[in-house]
Order: structure tokens, then sequence, then C-alpha cells
């Protein structure tokens, strides 16, 4: 098997196995959307219009959840020197280790999104395009993330430092997303621009996340 | 081959380790880093590991692969051991074995440290020992020239240790190199001093 696989494989299985990784993040996604609206009341409209924007940043919470232990984890039992001496480029396994999270923590979220979107009244036309922009936008966050990730490695309780350092440059990815959503409902601006950007923002976060966190690592573990 | 370095530096956080520092290891030979607390004896293993960058002189690999650094032809057995407890002991061998390439011939190194027994197990209820010998399995399962070996005893038994003697002796009959950092003596003899620090 070749490296590449091989570390996407463990992460996923450790995710699975451990009950941290795709089983956690979506109770907790659920679980914010769902105390949503016990704090705003039962206005079944103010609901529907606020609704994309609850499901955006919850699955922005989740998301968050399992990278604090992305690469701590490995530093802590020394694994992280190991993945630095194989013959895969760190860029690449970063890169791994990158899509088993997506795997076993953003996918599961854009999976229940169009129930958790049931609970909060949103309108059923948007349902779909909803779970489309969290599908093209929560890669984004995971590697956006995978940068904080790297920062704080070799701190203890990085955890409040990541969400501090991630949190901000997740805001364009927020902004794009939940336009999209609600431009499908209600106009008057077109889904597609918003959407297109949002795609742009995810791709650019897979191409320069696993540069700047392979950087981040080596001057970190120094 | 041979590895040589000449005069090498190392600072860790602003403050210099050790300076000048040189020697050579031909292929069958062992060299024991020894020296007192803090002298760099870890320090010097993760800069030949390419963990730690080297502050000065320069550090080669002769007649090894041209293609590969030096990093991709050692093992690095550190003072912590990789092994996560939510896989089975096969399972977490099975996986270094991919990741660091090769033919992965888990069974066998299960065998050579005394853990196919245990091949099912998840390693989280293995003792420090137990995950030590996980760890120098990896040495066996994939071939790599040069090992450089953290406090190899570390928690092992009486028993471990010379099967790890056994081991050592083997890697250099066949031509291999093993840069060791220890306090004790690691089992095997004829091996090259290097003493760090003022004595």
């Amino acid at each position: 098997m070749n490296p590449f696989l091989a570390l996407m494989l463990r992460d996923m299985r450790l995710a699975l196995r451990t009950g941290g990784g795709a089983l956690m993040g979506a109770l907790f996604f659920l679980i914010v959307v769902a105390i949503v609206p016990f704090a705003v009341g039962p206005d079944l409209a103010l609901l529907a219009l606020i609704g994309p924007a609850i499901l955006w940043l919850g699955a922005l919470l989740a998301s968050l959840l399992a990278l604090d232990r992305l690469f701590t984890a490995d530093y802590e039992d020394g694994s992280l020197d190991l993945l630095m001496t194989g013959t895969l480029p760190l860029e690449l396994a970063v890169t791994a280790k990158a899509l088993a999270h997506w795997l076993t923590t953003g996918l599961p979220l854009v999976i229940i999104s169009p129930l958790l979107a049931m609970l909060l009244n949103v309108e059923s036309n948007a349902v779909g395009p909803l779970a489309l922009t969290l599908l093209a936008g929560t890669p984004a966050l995971t590697f956006i993330g995978l940068i904080g990730a790297a920062l704080s490695v070799t701190l203890r309780r990085g955890g409040l430092l990541l969400a501090v350092l991630v949190l901000p440059l997740t805001v364009p990815v927020l902004i794009f997303g939940v336009t999209a959503v609600i431009s499908a409902i209600t106009g008057p601006v077109q889904f597609s621009p918003a959407f297109t950007i949002l795609c742009a923002l995810t791709l650019a976060s897979v191409v320069i996340g696993p540069f700047a966190a392979a950087a981040a690592l080596r001057h970190g573990l120094e | 081959m041979r590895l040589v370095a000449e005069a090498i530096a190392c600072q860790r956080g602003g403050r210099e380790v050790f300076t000048g520092l040189s020697f050579a290891v031909d292929k069958g030979e062992a060299l024991l880093v020894t020296g007192r607390n803090g002298t760099g004896k870890s320090s010097l293993l993760r800069i030949i590991a390419g963990l730690v960058r080297l502050a000065g002189g320069r550090l080669s690999l002769q007649g090894g692969d041209a293609e590969s650094n030096i990093a991709e032809q050692a093992h690095y057995v550190g003072h912590q051991d990789p092994v996560k407890g939510a896989l089975s002991v096969a399972e977490n061998l099975t996986f270094w074995s991919a990741y660091l390439g090769g033919k992965p011939d888990v069974r066998t190194a299960l065998k050579a440290v005394g853990l196919d027994a245990l091949a099912d197990l998840p390693a989280g209820y293995l003792s420090a020992g137990q995950r030590r010998r996980l760890s120098i399995a990896r040495l066996v399962a994939i071939k790599r020239p040069l090992w450089l070996l953290d406090e190899p005893t570390t928690a092992l038994d009486a028993q471990a240790q010379k099967a790890l003697a056994g081991l050592m002796k083997k890697h250099l009959r066949s031509g291999g190199l093993i840069v060791a950092a220890s306090h004790g003596p690691i089992g095997i003899s004829g091996v090259k001093q290097l003493r760090l620090g003022r004595a």
C-alpha cells in the first residue's frame, strides 16, 4: 500500500474507533443546531431566515472539534517524528491527514445537514443548495484549520489558540457559504456566483493549507 | 556505506549544545554516544534523523542511495513509542511498514521481538516494555541501513535486551550502521564510543 493511502486509512480508522471523529462531530452539530430554536423562540419565520447561518456556524464549530487532536495526538506519542522521516513529503502527509479528517468529520455533517435543515424550518427548495454549499465549503474549513492545528501542535491546551487562529480565517467561507444558500431561497443575487467563489476558496485552501501546515510543523518541532 | 559528520554544531532554543563535533561510522560499525544529561545525545540523533536543523558543519551518508536523504535511509527510535492504543499490535506495525515503505513482513518482525502471540491485541493494553518492543519490530520489518537508537533499552527486561542486542549484531553483520545514545551498555561488544560534553 502506498504511504499516502496508508496514513489516510490509519487516521480514519483511529477516528472511527476512538469515537472522537465522525459520530462526535455529527452529534455536536446536532446539539448546537437543536438548541438554537430554544434560544430564539418558536418563531418559524425567524428560524427559516437564520437557519442556513446556524447550520453553517454549527458545521464550522463541529469541524473545529476534532482539529485540536489532528497533530497533537501524533506529536505526543512520537508518531510525528516518524511521519517526518518517511519517504512521503510532509506536505502530502498532512494532506492525507486532512482528507481523513474531512471524511470522518466534514462529510458526516454534509450528510445529516438536510435532516437538521428541517429542524430549523429551512425551506425545502433550499435544502439541496445548503447540502451542496456544505459539501463544497467544509473541505476549506478542514484545510484552513490544518494550518492552525500545525501551529498549535507543541502547545499544551492549544485548542483555544487553534480556535482563535482559525475562526477569523474562515470568515470568507462562512460569508459565501451562507450567501449562496440564502440567494437560493430569496435572491436577490443568484446562487452560482457566491457558490463559485466558495469553491474557489476551497481550492485555494487545499493548495495553501498543506504547505503552510508542513512549514509550521517543521518549524514547531525543532 | 559510511556516515560522516564534519564539525557539526547544534543549537537548541538559542543555546549552543555542542559545536565542532566530528565522527565517522563505517558499515558494520556501531557508535555509542554517551555523556551527561543535556549534553546533546538526543539532539545529535535527531539531527541525523533530520528532525533538528544542523546549526553548522556537514553531515553525509557516503555510499548510500543518492536519491534519498539520510532520514529516508534511517530508522529513528526515540524516547516515545509511536503506538496507537486503538489499533491492534499488528495494525500498528503494518501501518508503519506501509508508511515507511518496503515489503512488510509483520509476522516475522513480531516474532523477532516476541510479540507474535499478542498480534491481535489492541496496543493500548501493552506495557511500556512491550510498546518499546513493538517500536523495535519496525527495525526488523523494514530494512534501512542506518539505525538511530535513543536509549533503546529503556523499559526492556533482560531477555528483551538480549534479543535487541541479537538484532543489532545481525544488523551490523549485514553491513548496517548503528548510532545509539545510552547511559549504560547496549549489549554489543566492539562499539566505538563518542563522549559528548566536558567530563
